[in-house]
């Protein structure tokens, strides 16, 4: 079993090492200071670290004023706040003006678990993904998020990551590559391409597992960003595999899958199916629950590849 | 990464900052001030005539304020537009378009003829402003109830480096509608903004009435006060009052200031006097035509002018 680790801690961490390295760095944060772990951040450098109050709005407009005098501000709260309820803001002010904001939006998926829908992010890949200029990443563990992190305050521009509530296993380590807009393949395959983000990186992994002891080689490719996309990688699996399944604990409707959809279907189509929340809020309960419910695991995978091979072998596209 | 600037080249601006002269570049006096008040008055008419789409009564009830803020007050170089040292100014009411570009083009910023393509296709100057297309924007708006937390955000980045910058939202009071607005209120007053100044253009007048009629806004004073602003109430036509107030929030410490301007929709021109039906539209030829004449001008002359310019 891998290790377990959170992957808003590795936002958290990121943002100390950023702090270090660059006195420009600020952190905003919306009354969310440990559960967003921004608090370590908050404990070095308390002169650069800004407390905005239950005021997302605000939160996101002010970093937009930081950036404008040369700061590159990250703000943190929940995804669901950060985007749904600052679209406005993002769109007009950040976007439009093209400004160096990073939005850290914590609880990203069904896994939040008990606090429920209001606060299970699940729309903001979609969100985040149609607006000019921004840059989406959804990172699978610790160690990726923390690069996403340093990695979204070496380019210009405004960058959105999403982060989970619960440890998740620890797939890549410091030797990992990571360059925002190129996604990793994590396992070789060529019969099927599973495409993941997030925690279902390792849903993705363990299907591909299942699916070997019946002779069905699966390409697993972490994309873990969703914008701009790595048009080449996919096509490439398209080409090679001549299958598509995509993963994610987003709406089905605009995130990952669509995202993949879209690039495929210009290019190289091929049978796909789409792992994803069907349209539906979610609900309160532990996590495991959940993700069997919402239909978000490896078996969920395997059954999504077992349909997508069917098509494929009978070429029904 | 071309719009990022590094470490090291900012601290070398920094520095420039502090060698170089921070004031207004014109410094006009009160009865000059006057006159460019008229000039931009002329301006607006007659880039609205020929754009024929865009808001008239507003930027014609802002053009004094306008006058003292970019003649007179403000710090900046408008043949370098980013350059570090200057103050900052966020047209939150981002419709204003007609003062914000027609002032800025009479500082400066790009030629005057620039404004007979307002909202055209082939120009830069956007309905509403785009700060990727037009020099002198410093951030895009026309969405209301933004610009008080971008000045916020901008005035708490420039305290943190010490800079000397002032910076200034520029609010209409109907805007005071957005609940946005009062975020920003809430926090630069806890913050203790001093270098934040935020001017609102009271002219009790939006797009589907009067303000007080769509959703009561006074004691708008008393509101700022209970915020811990620092608040101000002047005549907004009056030149003298506005350098005085402007002033005045330069020395005072501890608080943001707000600087509530009194103006009249359409000033000074008749038919257009506290007149919402002004709000959004467009003087047509005719219209236009006697609106230049009270303003002492005629399309054909102030046209001409812009053009040559």
């Amino acid at each position: 079993m891998p290790q377990m680790k959170k992957t808003r801690e590795g936002f958290g961490r990121a943002l100390v090492e950023l702090g270090r390295d660059n006195p420009d760095i600020v952190v905003l944060v919306g009354d969310l200071t440990d559960s967003t772990m921004v608090s370590f951040f908050a404990k070095e450098f308390p002169d650069r670290f800004i407390e905005m109050g239950v005021a997302e709005q605000n939160m996101m407009t002010a970093a937009a004023g930081l950036s404008l005098v040369g700061k590159i501000p990250f703000l943190a709260t929940y995804g669901a706040f950060a985007t749904c309820r600052c679209a406005d803001q993002i769109r007009v002010t950040v976007c439009y003006s093209d400004l160096n904001v990073k939005i850290g939006g914590a609880h990203g998926g069904i896994s939040v678990g008990p606090d429920g829908a209001t606060h299970q992010a699940l729309e903001e890949i979609a969100m985040m993904r149609v607006l000019p200029n921004m840059k989406v990443i959804v990172p699978c563990d610790f160690e990726e998020t923390r690069k996403a992190t340093l990695a979204a305050a070496s380019i210009w521009g405004p960058v959105y990551i999403r982060f989970g509530r619960e440890d998740v296993p620890c797939i890549t380590d410091a030797n990992t590559p990571f360059e925002i807009g190129k996604g990793n393949i994590l396992r070789q395959g060529d019969d099927v391409a599973i495409v993941a983000c997030g925690v279902m990186v390792h849903e993705a992994l363990q299907a591909a597992e299942t699916l070997a002891q019946k002779d069905v080689e699966a390409r697993v490719i972490d994309l873990h960003t969703i914008k701009p996309i790595d048009r080449h990688l996919l096509i490439q699996a398209a080409d090679d595999c001549g299958a598509v399944v995509t993963a994610e604990e987003h709406q089905i409707h605009g995130g990952l899958g669509g995202a993949v959809a879209e690039v495929l279907v210009r290019n190289r189509p091929v049978p796909m199916e789409f792992v994803a929340v069907d349209d539906r809020f979610g609900q309160s309960g532990n996590t495991v629950e959940l993700m069997s419910v919402f239909g978000l695991t490896a078996d969920h995978i395997v059954s999504a590849v077992n349909k997508v091979m069917a098509r494929k072998t009978a070429k029904v596209y | 990464m071309e719009r990022h600037l590094s470490v090291d080249r900012q601290s070398m601006l920094a520095a420039e900052t502090t060698t170089m002269t921070r004031t207004n570049p014109y410094r006009l006096a009160i009865d000059q001030l006057t006159i460019k008040s008229l000039e931009l008055r002329r301006d607006i008419i007659t880039m609205l005539v020929e754009a024929k789409s865009g808001h008239t009564g507003g930027p014609m009830g802002f053009a004094d304020i306008a006058s003292a803020l970019f003649f007179h007050e403000m710090v900046y170089d408008p043949k370098s537009p980013k350059w570090p040292g200057r103050d900052m100014w966020f047209f939150s009411m981002g419709h204003m378009t007609p003062i914000h570009y027609s002032a800025l083009a009479e500082a400066g910023y790009f030629p005057l003829k620039d404004l007979m393509k307002f909202r055209k296709l082939d120009g830069h100057l956007q309905g509403h402003p785009s700060c990727l297309d037009t020099p002198g924007v410093e951030v895009s708006s026309g969405s209301l109830g933004q610009g008080l937390s971008i000045a916020f955000g901008a005035a708490y980045g420039s305290r943190m480096d010490g800079h000397p910058r002032r910076v200034y939202a520029l609010l209409s009071d109907g805007e005071h509608e957005e609940g946005s607005t009062w975020e920003a209120a809430m926090a630069a007053g806890h913050y203790r903004m001093d270098n934040l100044c935020a001017i609102v253009d009271y002219n009790n007048i939006q797009i589907d009435g009067h303000v007080e009629d769509i959703m009561g806004l006074a004691p708008l004073g008393d509101k700022y006060r209970a915020f811990r602003w620092n608040v101000i109430e002047i005549d907004g036509h009056d030149i003298t009052a506005i350098i005085g107030a402007l002033e005045q929030a330069r020395h005072c410490k501890g608080r943001p200031t707000v600087i509530l301007a009194r103006t009249v929709m359409g000033f000074p021109v008749s038919f257009m006097f506290d007149n919402f039906e002004w709000h959004g539209k467009p003087p047509k030829p005719e219209e236009g035509d006697r609106a230049l004449a009270e303003l002492g001008t005629s399309y054909a002359e102030w046209s001409a002018r812009l053009l040559e310019n």
